[in-house]
């Protein structure tokens, strides 16, 4: 008996059914596993096991913070020839962001966007910004016949213009969304996206009432001359192929103090940006003095960006 | 414990003295160069500055520049210099001789040099913001007061009230700059910029491009 066990082993001419099922799942297996790991293989010339392995980013230490925006700005002036530095601005204390835009003055040009588009290093073929201008009938705010794609002088006879861009809501229903908490908000108001942790499912560009978030279908295109050198880990730096992406008022310059490249780009002088817990700035002054309202306000989302007419 | 001789001691007091004079004025050194740090820019000229309003002015320490026109205009007279520039004269060289002529609108022919001047800008006439009698080198408020062409706004200010009041609280005009005024200062545009004294209606322009539909162009889905 013993020695017939023996030679039952998966031996030519002794194999018994049972041995011979094991011996072929067992190499579909091994065959599949092989298929599987295959693109593990082909990715680590690119991907680092730093990056892999980087931490969220409210949980990286400074150390841990500079030898990554080093590594972003290595790879940026290698990719571009620019000297790009990528810096990590914190929000300033005492500070929370509001913007305003005046809908009398607004004469729909789109240098807004064209402005958000180069400054935040948009990807060209797609001529994506994060500020959608509505061409919108003039007696009530309907989106549905509002059109983002005009190609026409401005303005146009009964019509009315609504840039939309991140209306940083203080209530904000993407961050509620994102399972892993890839976006949150800041305490100065700007909800923020974290490129490295987003895992591209876009449960808050659903979840976003506004449009307001963008999905990197392809990695973002753009001329090495035409980038935009000043980044931000946050903000403008450059994205990776499917993650989101969003308008955080320019956080790279508000946050040294400076006006948001949408403002400085308006001719008409439509846009009001500044600190909502300064009273005697700009848009404090807005918020007192003139009818302001919010888009969506049924939502519950209260948002930092409000419109208003003039009359 | 160890003795000091009285040389010794006096030699360590001199030099915890010295040591205590040099910090304190490597201190002085380093305040007097962070005011000068967020002093106001040394480039901007105090002619060319000016504060807009009150409430501003308060814990600043850049300025808010408005941009300022061209002196009085000069009038291209057809003409050219033998460097072949073309001759533009001043105001004062026709209408010093040239009585003024009041009932002159936008939209009256004036043959002799402003031609082609068309607008449209309420029922003003020539002479209700070009001042006559100081030969149109300067503007002419309504009390009739002279106000210099650099400062248009005031004679602006007058008719546009809101416009005006909109535009000393921020929000109106064009700008540059800072938000935060103690981080760096903010250049705004004047009214002249934007529009057209003579036709001050914006102009209607052609967008720019807008976004590219992903489901309409080539890559996209069908």
């Amino acid at each position: 008996m013993i020695e017939k066990k023996k030679l039952s082993l998966p031996v030519i001419g002794e194999v018994d059914r049972r041995t011979a099922v094991k011996a072929g799942a067992a190499t579909l297996g091994l065959a599949a596993w092989a298929a599987a790991i295959k693109p593990w293989f082909e990715w680590t010339g690119e991907l680092d096991s730093d990056e892999f392995l980087q931490k969220h980013y409210r949980e990286l230490n400074p150390p841990e913070m500079q030898r990554i925006l080093n590594r972003l700005t290595d790879e940026a002036r290698k990719e571009t020839g620019q000297r790009v530095v990528v810096k990590d601005h914190k929000p300033i204390p005492g500070v929370v962001f509001g913007y305003a835009l005046n809908l009398s003055i607004c004469i729909g040009c789109r240098k807004c966007a064209e402005a958000c588009h180069h400054e935040n290093n948009h990807d060209r073929p797609s001529h994506q910004s994060y500020i959608r201008v509505f061409e919108m009938q003039k007696g009530g705010i309907d989106f549905e016949k509002g059109d983002a794609t005009y190609k026409h002088p401005v303005p146009a006879k009964d019509k009315y213009y609504m840039p939309v861009q991140c209306q940083q809501c203080e209530n904000a229903p993407c961050v509620k969304a994102c399972p892993i908490e890839a976006t949150w908000q800041e305490p100065d108001g700007v909800v923020v996206v974290d490129y490295n942790w987003c895992i591209g499912c876009r449960y808050c560009e659903a979840a976003c009432p506004y449009h307001a978030r963008r999905f990197n279908w392809s990695k973002p295109e753009i001329p090495p001359e035409e980038v935009n050198p000043n980044q931000s880990y946050l903000s403008n730096r450059a994205r990776p192929q499917g993650v989101m992406e969003k308008c955080t008022f320019c956080l790279h310059r508000t946050r040294e103090g400076r006006m948001p490249a949408c403002l400085e780009a308006c001719p008409t002088g439509a846009r009001v940006f500044g600190n909502l817990l300064d009273p005697d700035s700009e848009i404090r002054w807005v918020l007192d003095n003139k009818r302001v309202f919010v888009l969506k306000e049924e939502l519950g989302t209260k948002p930092r960006f409000y419109y208003f007419f003039d009359k | 414990m160890p003795c000091f001789s009285n040389t010794a001691r006096s030699n360590a007091c001199k030099r915890r003295l010295a040591i205590l004079v040099a910090a304190i004025a490597v201190m002085c050194a380093g305040t007097a160069q962070l005011t000068t740090g967020c002093a106001p820019n040394p480039h901007t000229s105090p002619e060319e500055s000016g504060t807009i309003s009150s409430d501003e002015s308060k814990k600043e320490s850049f300025p808010v520049t408005i941009r300022k026109p061209a002196g009085p205009p000069t009038i291209k007279t057809g003409a050219l210099d033998e460097k072949g520039n073309p001759i533009a004269i001043a105001c004062a060289t026709c209408h010093t001789t040239k009585p003024a002529n009041a009932e002159a609108k936008l939209g009256t022919p004036l043959p002799l040099f402003h031609q082609g001047l068309v607008g449209k800008h309420g029922n003003l006439s020539c002479v209700s913001c070009h001042n006559a009698a100081e030969g149109y080198g300067s503007l002419r408020l309504a009390d009739g007061k002279s106000v210099p062409y650099t400062e248009v706004m005031t004679l602006c200010a007058q008719c546009h009230g809101p416009q005006f009041r909109d535009y000393q609280h921020g929000a109106h005009g064009g700008m540059t700059g800072h938000w935060d005024l103690t981080k760096g200062g903010r250049v705004r545009n004047n009214c002249v910029d934007c529009h057209d004294p003579h036709a001050p209606k914006y102009p209607t322009v052609m967008p720019a491009q807008g976004p590219n539909d992903r489901f309409l162009n080539k890559g996209g889905h069908d």
